[in-house]
């Protein structure tokens, strides 16, 4: 790891104007961030620290969703008696991902800026464009199992690894943020995560020094909730390919998919398609995909996945 | 790093010392002096002094900002029952508690920690007084080379806590009622363990039997 200077923060105005600092990076949990530094893929020469910014409550909205502060860790998420009741997508999705112990120190935020788990990325010694931006990308071409079918690059074909983020995208959570100018803005998770394009090494909309001070719920909607993940291993495994569903009576609903893209993959013309099938819906949601040999079984995994969990929520509606 | 000339309590001491306070929790605070000449030079802000409680004992101590909860626990106060396995958060070796909270002490900075209070496996407990989970792992031959084990004790002893604490599993069919106390449970909830001589029934045996003694 290489050396860094170390503050805590005490509010979040000091913090966004503190993270706009040369080298500057927040953490707060650090199960990601601290990974990546004793990999000199990070290497922040300071260190901000918010654990101590009062962003740790669950609260409802004044229209009757709910209010996530950026610093409530996964596991206080997922055993919040209000979010398993009325957004049990999101208990489950974020139950599917990491360890008790992880899930005990991940945040909320923390979980939205995960970087991607891809070896190519991990491997210093590999061209990454995401890694060391120009340097290519050794995952086409390369070992690609484990990558995006669509939403890729020609300069980068990285999934985004988060359960909770495909949740939230089909919950249309809202992050909202204080800039270090001081002012707030809000983003629609669908413009939260950026697809790679040409700078694969810009992964979401957040700006240097912008807090996410909390991320927030609409109302509940009705309808079944289902998380369902697919992956090597029954536990701890990054997704090969994840299904976020709500399903009304009568069919209609919304899907999101996990472990395809380089962002949680939703699109509203494709879940029209829902009363017709999971068929219907994947051909439309992978309109455009690039699969290789070694991935393309994620397409039809999607479908299959897809399927089961119509299939039970026709049967015990 | 030079070993214990640098500190003026040993790993020992500091056992006794956390075994002591967990019972009278009035044990004196030990400042704990970094190594001399080779951190003098560092400024403070790359080489601050932080201060938490480990297994009871109010501790000062001054660390490296790159220096993890684990090398601060193992190098620094020479409490080696934490294990480093992989040290990126892959197999639950250095799972200690943090205010009774299971985490991987890999992926923490030690700086971070103002004013926590550590449980280590020998903070739970000692050769002569073990620790319910402590036993049913020997009484079970929960292990094998034994390496995990520390860190499986320490995660069971979490992970009942948090079953009774009622905190849903990826397995829990009905989340909004409390969890159920069964091995499917507990295998989910251990899975950020592992061993890799695959002595995961006995553990699970230990396990049943400790929980069962609760219920």
């Amino acid at each position: 790891m290489r050396p860094f200077t170390y503050e805590r923060a005490r509010n979040v105005r000091e913090a966004a104007i503190a993270g706009r600092t040369e080298g500057a990076k927040f953490i707060a949990g650090g199960t990601n961030l601290l990974d990546l530094m004793k990999l000199e893929i990070e290497t922040p020469t300071h260190l901000i620290d918010v654990n101590g910014l009062a962003l740790d409550r669950i609260e409802p909205t004044a229209d009757g969703g709910l209010r996530i502060g950026a610093l409530v860790r996964n596991t206080d998420l997922a055993a919040d008696p209000g979010v398993r009741k009325n957004y049990p997508l999101l208990s489950r999705a974020l139950l599917a991902g990491a360890s008790g112990q992880l899930r005990n120190k991940a945040t909320t935020a923390g979980n939205l800026l995960q970087r991607t788990r891809y070896p190519y990325f991990y491997d210093p010694n590999q061209p990454c464009n995401k890694r060391q931006p120009g340097s290519g990308c050794s995952a086409i071409g390369g070992y690609t199992r484990s990558l995006a079918v669509i939403g890729g690059s020609e300069a980068c074909i990285a999934t985004h690894p988060s359960d909770m983020a495909v949740a939230m995208r089909t919950l249309d959570a809202k992050v909202e943020t204080v800039r270090s100018d001081g002012s707030e803005r809000v983003i629609p998770i669908a413009d939260f995560h950026r697809l790679p394009g040409d700078t694969p090494h810009v992964e979401t909309a957040i700006e240097p020094g912008e807090v996410i001070t909390s991320v927030t719920l609409p109302k509940p909607v009705s309808g079944k909730q289902v998380y369902e993940k697919v992956r090597d291993r029954s536990s701890y495994a990054f997704a090969l390919v994840s299904v976020g569903v709500i399903v009304h009576p009568d069919g209609t609903g919304r899907v999101a998919l996990g472990g395809v893209a380089p962002k949680p993959w939703r699109n509203e013309a494709a879940e029209a398609e829902l009363p017709r099938g999971a068929k219907a819906v994947t051909n439309s949601l992978f309109a455009g995909a690039k699969p290789t040999d070694e991935n393309a079984f994620k397409v039809q995994l999607a479908e299959r996945t897809l399927g089961a969990i119509l299939a039970d929520a026709r049967a015990e509606p | 790093m030079r070993s214990s000339d640098c500190f003026n309590v040993t790993r020992r001491d500091l056992m006794i010392v956390g075994a002591a306070a967990i019972a009278a929790r009035a044990a004196p605070a030990v400042a704990l002096e970094a190594p001399a000449g080779s951190t003098t030079a560092w400024p403070e802000n790359f080489f601050p002094t932080v201060a938490f409680t480990v297994n009871g004992a109010p501790l000062s101590l001054r660390v490296d900002t790159r220096t993890t909860l684990l090398d601060a626990l193992r190098e620094q106060l020479h409490l080696t029952g934490t294990k480093k396995g992989c040290d990126h958060g892959q197999c639950g070796a250095c799972t200690v508690m943090v205010n009774g909270r299971r985490i991987n002490s890999c992926l923490t900075l030690a700086v971070m920690h103002e004013g926590d209070s550590v449980t280590t496996i020998e903070g739970l407990g000692s050769p002569e007084n073990l620790h319910p989970m402590q036993a049913a792992f020997i009484k079970h031959d929960g292990y094998q080379c034994g390496y995990c084990t520390p860190g499986q004790i320490c995660s069971s002893v979490a992970m009942l806590k948090e079953v009774e604490a009622g905190i849903p599993s990826l397995v829990t069919d009905d989340l909004t009622a409390a969890p159920e106390a069964s091995i499917g449970e507990y295998r989910e909830r251990m899975s950020g363990n592992i061993c890799r001589c695959g002595a995961y029934s006995n553990i699970m045996e230990a396990i049943t039997e400790v929980a069962g003694r609760k219920a």
